[in-house]
């Protein structure tokens, strides 16, 4: 199908797409890989008057390696994040959610400051962005933001961005010590997003304890969410079968579920408790090696 | 909006609307239409093409975002009359059968294997998400894949023993 | 003459211009001054249309054109649908709707504009005023007392109803040891060839002849039809199908959009096309399948089945398309399957829903019969406490007894089926299997390994059995510069004929398979045919064009003899030649094509020239037939299921090409495995459809398999002179109870016995969870 029409202009810099989206107000939308907004503008489902591109402003697009966070920045591919070494060695899950959005051309070309803004519920970054405690860095006219990741995803495509905002980067803070992290999701047989996606971060203390743990889910509700419940249950523990088990139990809090031709709510709810179990396993086993 | 784009190898100098897809570019502007559109929702991967090396599906692009960009279609993988031995092979393990999906396929297969020279059955098969192919099974395009990187991989060692 | 080129692995001829991009598409094709076509749809499944205000759009620069129902009414016959069954209520189908809209996507306006993007733009700009309906999209309500009718001129929304019984089937169920019944339904799939529908017509002189380009399987059928539609004569139609991206019997129909394109070429005198857009094939171009089958099997003890009773309530949505009428009532011919059922009534009521119309989607009526008698045959082995592959081998009719007599009313042609089910169970190591599954099961995990024997109704068919006929056409003319031109009245769309075709030719005239060429798809180019579906086009198609080879060979033995001075009886191919029997004497094949053109020494009686057109009429389908095994191992805690290992033992008859043979199979087992698993269209009680996108019909990807493991036994048939049965569907039939027969089987500790498709995550979630809980 056929988007409508609409004015199309460059950015070539952060400054002059924080200015071309306040001159241009709502009729505007930003483009970046287009793999969120161009589907859904050819479906006319969005219908913006106006694209700022901003897809080539190349100083957006690094992963850069800090002693306590790693920052992407916001016009960095999935390809770009599932095959950096970094990321790989410090946040292990980001890497596995970028490696199992859609496919090889939709990761070449979808970014994951586009990916975030969009906010669908079903998208693959959110859990890990969620538990991560990561902070999402915006710019707009007033100057930048750092809006953690708990008070960015607001609902069902809805986020903190300011309609003037860009998203700039992500900081993602790393542990050191026996730390790790891991992604695990069911895809929907359609179209790949998730059913649900589970995040775990985790960090063991010398003994073999949960000093830390993090579990984000996404695909479930309207918006990521924390699973806040067994995180209590987890913490300071020695993760043994029995405990995550029983930990997750409650890991899908009190979210209200999606419901759809795709899953029922009551799968999805069970299917937190799975995953969340699983990304903990899989993120204890490698903290542990 | 005026628009310089580089298909195999080939300048194309155009006035265009915006909205116009990177896909339409290619199969009117340029007259190249061995890329082929078979969805609107950027998951059949019939319209992939490479785009600065990368494997993109051309109709989640608008051809304004690959103004400056050397794109590489189907029509440029054959030199001199010589097909690629992605192409020799998905004809020699009978990869296709509409061949719809075929040219596709081909320039993710091609982007494959330029980042992972043997990959494993589940490394191309995983490859292939962002490609449906109705009438093969996907059986003998996973053998072509193979096929085609044992045949990169000889003429690689071939010319590297010249 | 030792055949060199039937029965190789030869690779296609077609693939050298498909691999490189170099062959056209509709959508590839561009005309001077042509003019793009977009259609304005209801967004409705069931309303009264009040107001249609095309100004908006008119105004639009660019617009050419703007039409609704009425001026196509006016101008344009209705769309043709097949079936002579006695109480069909044939609703009226106008191109474009009239006064109603019956379901999501039928065509309301189409807008003619300069440019494609122009013309969506008017196509949206079209104002649509409706007056909702309820709507009926549950076959069971709509055929009640007091569901919204669709078709006012109708009472009732029951399309027609249909049945008949052979044998005495209260006798077999009187006498049985014991009854299983099942409800099966058989979800409503979208075929989704990869390339979508397109259309181009234009006139063109001397002859204002009006040329239709179009994705379709058969052009010929399309050109009586258009024809009669657009009220142009026969022969100033033309139709070619340039290169077809799949059909799977989604284009074995006449569409609105190939009138409507004809139309207005016609009325603006300039070239048309329209290209479907993936969300109009969702919603606009036919489905399949979407029948409840009720099926009652009465049996022995030992197994043996005494008699069948099937109710199918068929949902055939808003209209007939070309075949929508017929297909159900095949599923009736093959419910006996494999199997020796000697009684059988078969009760069919097809209901109008505000849906899309069902028709021809690959198998077509009998995948629907091979599920149900696969799964019920299963059903009582597990009842009776038996292997599901003993009660198969008891039921089974063995060869001598072939042609074999079944109770669906049709003559199996030949067959050997337990020696394809012992090849399956050897291939699969089926102990081996199951001590693995006992294992597992220790473990508390489920893995399942499920069977179907399937036969299928190939080869499409005797003419008395279809609505348009059922022969096919062949030409062959040897060039007088010895080259080979066939043409054949099939379509292929994929299925490699002019490979097949060609190796034919060349083996019976001893040349080589280059100096073949194979032309299809053009009603100018081509005799009249009828078009490739039903697993037809080699069976029959090849047929024709092989008696049409046998009859040049007999007129080339004839000049040979003539310039060997001899007697046909002793001219022998081979070659590059032909030989005088037990001789060294011979003539070449070029020399023998020259004499036959300067004909300065004709022999007696005998004409100039080397073409010959045959066509072949059935005596009877083909049935091919075999064993398919499929193991499944299931997430025990997502319900996941995973196919893991796939063994088929197919048997088509004899083979041209083994290539092609694979890969028709492999393609279809994958659209078999995907009904069981993954595929559905959904509609809302509401009749919205929810599965509109790539992005929520699941079609498969290569992650979902493993390799499959293909074997062949070679059953020739005596229905062709070459023992063909076909191959293009036995895939997709014989797959798709075998997925399900296996999760059953994996689930059968938890009491499982039925379980309906698709097959996905949550319903065996829903299972293993109830299982946990007891």
């Amino acid at each position: 199908m056929i988007a409508q029409q609409f004015d199309y202009t460059v950015a070539a810099s952060v400054a002059e797409a924080v200015a071309l989206l306040q001159k241009h107000g709502d009729r505007a939308r930003i483009l970046a890989g287009g793999h969120s907004l161009i589907p859904m503008m050819k479906l006319r489902l969005a219908m913006p008057e106006m694209l700022i591109d901003i897809g080539r402003i190349t100083e957006l697009s690094y992963i850069k390696e800090e002693s306590s966070y790693v920052q992407i920045g916001a016009l960095t591919t999935h390809h770009a994040i599932e095959s950096s070494v970094i990321v790989q060695r410090r946040c292990p899950a980001l890497s596995e959610a970028a490696g199992l959005i859609g496919d090889i051309q939709v990761r070449n070309k979808g970014t994951i400051g586009g990916s975030i803004a969009h906010a669908d519920p079903a998208a693959d970054y959110p859990a890990s962005i969620l538990a991560f405690d990561a902070v999402v860095i915006t710019i707009g006219p007033k100057g930048e933001r750092q809006i953690p990741a708990s008070q960015f995803f607001l609902d069902l495509m809805t986020t903190a961005l300011e309609p003037n905002e860009i998203v700039r980067a992500i900081n993602v803070p790393t542990r050191t010590g026996r730390s790790a992290s891991a992604y695990v999701k069911m895809a929907q047989k359609a179209s790949g997003f998730a059913i649900c996606g589970a995040s775990a971060v985790v960090e063991l203390d010398a003994s073999g304890a949960l000093a830390h743990a993090a579990i984000g889910v996404t695909g479930v509700g309207n918006r990521a969410f924390r699973a806040t419940e067994t995180e209590k249950a987890l913490h300071g523990r020695k993760p043994t079968a029995e405990l995550l088990r029983a930990a997750c139990e409650k890991a899908a809090g009190g979210v209200s579920a999606l419901d759809d031709i795709h899953a029922s709510a009551e799968y999805r709810l069970d299917l937190v408790r799975i995953f969340a179990r699983r990304a903990l396993e899989k993120a204890i086993e490698r903290a542990g090696n | 909006m005026d628009v310089k784009i580089t298909i195999n190898g080939k300048l194309y100098e155009k006035d265009i609307e915006p909205r116009l897809l990177l896909t339409h570019f290619i199969r009117d502007a340029a007259g190249l239409t061995g890329t082929h559109v078979g969805c609107e929702t950027s998951i059949c991967g019939a319209c992939t093409v490479l785009a600065g090396g990368l494997a993109v599906k051309s109709c989640t692009m608008f051809a304004v975002q690959a103004n400056g960009a050397e794109i590489l279609t189907i029509e440029g993988m054959a030199r001199e009359g010589e097909m690629h031995p992605l192409q020799e092979s998905f004809w020699e393990e009978h990869g296709l059968q509409c061949g719809f999906c075929t040219p596709g396929m081909i320039m993710t297969c091609h982007q494959l294997l330029t980042r992972n020279p043997s990959p494993d059955e589940t490394q191309i098969r995983g490859a292939l998400d962002g490609n449906l192919c109705r009438c093969t099974g996907y059986q003998n395009i996973v053998k072509a894949v193979q096929s085609a990187a044992g045949k990169m991989k000889h003429r690689r060692g071939a010319a590297a023993g010249d | 003459m030792k055949p060199r080129f039937v029965g190789q692995p030869i690779k296609r001829k077609e693939d050298p211009r498909l691999v490189t991009g170099a062959s056209a598409y509709v959508d590839d094709i561009v005309l001077p001054g042509m003019l793009h076509m977009a259609v304005a749809r209801s967004i409705h499944a069931h309303a009264r249309i009040k107001s249609i205000d095309t100004s908006r759009a008119s105004k639009l620069p660019g617009v050419r054109a703007v039409v609704t129902g009425e001026e196509i009414a006016a101008n344009c016959g209705q769309l043709p649908a097949a079936g002579d069954i006695k109480n069909m209520k044939r609703p009226v189908h106008h191109p474009l709707a009239v006064g109603k809209v019956r379901f999501v996507g039928e065509p309301i306006a189409a807008v003619l504009a300069t440019d494609a993007y122009v013309a969506r733009d008017a196509a949206e700009l079209i104002q649509i005023d409706y007056e909702e309906l309820p709507a009926v999209t549950n076959p069971e309500k709509a055929v009640q007392q007091g569901s919204p009718i669709l078709h006012e001129e109708f009472s009732d929304n029951v399309a027609y109803s249909f049945g008949w019984e052979n044998g005495n089937t209260e006798d077999g169920f009187s006498k049985a040891d014991t009854v299983v019944k099942q409800r099966f339904i058989n979800q409503r799939l979208a075929p989704v060839s990869m390339e979508p529908r397109g259309v181009i017509a234009a006139i063109r002189m001397p002859e204002n002849e009006l040329v239709v380009w179009s994705s379709t399987q058969v052009p010929h059928l399309l050109k009586t039809q258009l024809g009669l539609m657009l009220g142009i004569p026969e022969n100033r139609m033309r139709v070619i199908a340039p290169e077809v991206g799949g059909g799977f019997g989604s284009k074995l129909n006449v569409y609105a959009e190939e009138a409507l394109v004809g139309y207005l070429a016609k009325k603006v005198g300039q070239p048309v096309k329209w290209i479907e857009s993936r969300r109009e094939n969702m919603a606009g171009t036919i489905h399949g399948r979407d029948q409840i089958n009720d099926v009652e099997l009465a049996l022995k003890k030992d197994g043996t089945i005494l008699a069948m009773k099937l109710k199918v309530i068929a949902d055939i949505g808003a209209y007939y398309q070309l075949l929508t009428a017929i297909i159900p009532t095949l599923t009736g011919l093959l419910a006996p399957g494999a199997y020796r059922v000697p009684a059988l009534k078969f009760d069919l009521v097809a209901a109008f829903t505000n849906k899309m119309a069902t028709d021809a989607y690959r198998g077509a009526g009998r995948p629907e019969a091979t599920y149900l008698i696969e799964r019920i045959i299963d059903i009582a082995a597990r009842k009776l406490g038996m292997d599901p592959v003993d009660i198969r081998r008891k039921n089974f009719p063995k060869p001598a007894e072939f042609p074999f007599q079944t109770s669906g009313g049709v003559f199996y042609d030949s067959a050997n089926y337990e020696k394809a089910l012992d090849r399956a169970l050897e291939v699969a190591d089926y102990k081996g299997l199951r001590k693995k599954q006992a294992e597992l099961r220790k473990q508390g995990k489920y893995m399942g390994i499920g069977f179907s024997s399937y036969v299928e109704i190939c080869a499409m068919g005797p003419s008395i059995a279809m609505a348009s006929g059922g022969w096919e056409s062949g030409t062959v003319r040897i060039e007088p510069t010895g080259t080979v031109t066939v043409s054949t009245g099939a379509s292929p769309h994929g299925q490699g004929q002019e490979t097949s075709f060609a190796q034919i030719a060349a083996d019976e005239l001893g040349i080589d398979m280059e100096n073949v060429t194979v032309l299809h798809g053009d009603t100018a180019r081509t005799p009249y045919g009828i078009g490739t579906f039903g697993s037809r086009a080699t069976a029959v198609g090849g047929t024709a064009m092989y008696l049409a080879l046998q009859d040049l060979k007999e007129k080339m033995k004839k000049f040979a003899a003539h310039m060997l001075e001899t007697t046909p009886g002793n001219i022998e191919f081979e070659v590059g030649k032909l030989v005088m029997t037990g001789t060294a004497r011979s003539v070449s094949f070029m020399d023998v094509v020259t004499s036959a053109y300067v004909a300065k020494k004709l022999p007696p009686g005998v004409e100039p020239g080397l073409e010959a057109t045959r066509f072949f009429e059935p005596s009877n389908f083909t049935f091919p037939f075999g064993t398919h095994i499929c193991v499944v191992e299931i997430d025990e805690e997502t319900g996941e299921p995973k196919v893991v290992k796939y063994v088929a033992v197919d048997d088509c008859g004899n083979v041209i090409n083994p290539l092609l043979v694979e890969g028709q199979v492999h393609g279809g087992i994958v659209q078999g495995i995907s009904q069981a698993l993954y595929e559905e269209v959904v509609y809302d009680e509401n009749g919205q459809l929810l599965s509109g996108t790539l992005m929520d019909y699941a079609v498969p990807r290569a992650h979902d398999f493993p390799m499959f493991e293909l074997e062949r036994t070679v059953t020739p048939s005596p229905v062709n002179p070459m023992g063909i049965k076909g191959a293009g569907e036995a895939g997709t039939i014989g797959s798709t109870p075998s997925v399900v027969n296996a999760v059953v089987d994996a689930l059968a500790p938890l009491g499982v016995t039925h379980i309906d498709m698709p097959l996905r995550p949550e319903k065996i979630w829903k299972i293993l969870k109830l299982g946990r809980a007891s």
